[in-house]
């Protein structure tokens, strides 16, 4: 018991560093709260999911911002727009926040702007991949050493 | 009185293009209850609707949710769509849609949205959903047992003899 509620003890404070930190809002918090019994790795298969759509975008803006014959900012912006739907629906925060001013940078034409924050936004998802990835190796160690997964506010 | 379990399972059509939201949104339903149906096009939800009537008519849908920024058909291009329909326009539809912009969620709702959700969609929106399918469901038995008043009353059908008599 004293191992599980150390394990528990580091979850929690991991998790409110990754909300104080900005990487994650209260829709996660909400995502965790959906997840019971019918649907146990609920949040782990919304994050993967999330995980797949950045690689993809990511690739796609990089590849309409790689055009030398002229960058077609719409395609930029329709990729950064999803992006930052899945990741305002998934709670990554900082993800989102990049997504706002690519926006901008996207109305703008303003390709090195883009460039800029397709930077940014690599950079934030990889982050928040590994955070992720920490928090769910924390959980699954909960539970193999037969605790119960705190909810954190 | 017990009601049967298909009687008391609002059915809803979820309709979203992308995978995270539609993911999303069944869970959200589901934990209030629905019997859900996610399909990722209005294309598609019409196509569902359709084959409904034709096949299957003990299921019914109660309520579509729709997303609104969608390839090929919007959501606001489904609503209209159901809006103009005969056999579907009584459904209620509600949209979703993660940009706030008010000239948008006005023409949705004076076109027949019930409601507009703003994304990311909460628990707390889902539960408004409630009052708009038991409404319905109030008026559908209220309109089922008027008809069959009308079947059933002999003053009216002698009503109807007589008036043919007189001609």
């Amino acid at each position: 018991m004293d191992v599980v509620n150390q394990l528990q003890r580091q979850f929690i404070d991991y998790s409110a560093s990754l909300h104080r930190e900005g990487f994650l809002d209260d829709q996660f918090t909400q995502l965790q709260k959906l997840q019971d019994d019918n649907s146990p790795d609920f949040v782990v298969e919304v994050a993967s999911l999330f995980f797949e759509d950045c690689e993809k975008l990511i690739n796609n803006m990089a590849r309409a911002l790689e055009q030398q014959q002229g960058v077609d900012f719409r395609q930029v912006d329709a990729s950064v727009h999803q992006l930052k739907g899945s990741s305002s629906s998934i709670g990554a925060m900082r993800v989102k926040d990049v997504c706002v001013a690519f926006r901008s940078f996207c109305e703008a034409q303003n390709r090195e702007g883009c460039l800029r924050c397709l930077q940014q936004v690599t950079h934030e998802y990889s982050l928040l991949k590994n955070k992720l990835q920490t928090l769910f190796r924390l959980q699954q160690q909960i539970l193999a050493a037969g605790g119960s997964i705190p909810v954190v506010e | 009185m017990v009601m049967a379990a298909s009687e008391t399972k609002f059915h809803v059509l979820a309709v979203d293009d992308t995978l995270i939201d539609r993911k999303l949104i069944e869970k959200l339903l589901k934990t209030s209850s629905y019997q859900v149906t996610a399909v990722d096009s209005g294309t598609k939800a019409l196509e569902f609707l359709g084959l409904n009537n034709n096949d299957h008519h003990d299921v019914e849908v109660n309520l579509i949710i729709t997303d609104y920024c969608m390839p090929g058909m919007t959501g606001y291009d489904l609503l209209r769509k159901i809006k103009e329909s005969s056999s579907f326009k009584d459904i209620p539809v509600v949209i979703m849609s993660s940009d706030n912009i008010p000239s948008r969620i006005n023409r949705c709702l004076e076109d027949g949205a019930e409601e507009f959700f703003l994304k990311p969609v909460q628990l707390s929106d889902v539960n408004k959903l409630r009052p708009h399918l038991m409404k319905r469901r109030t008026q559908t038995n209220v309109n089922k047992r008027k008809a069959m008043d009308e079947i059933v009353s002999p003053d009216r059908t002698r009503a109807r003899y007589n008036e043919l008599e007189v001609k």
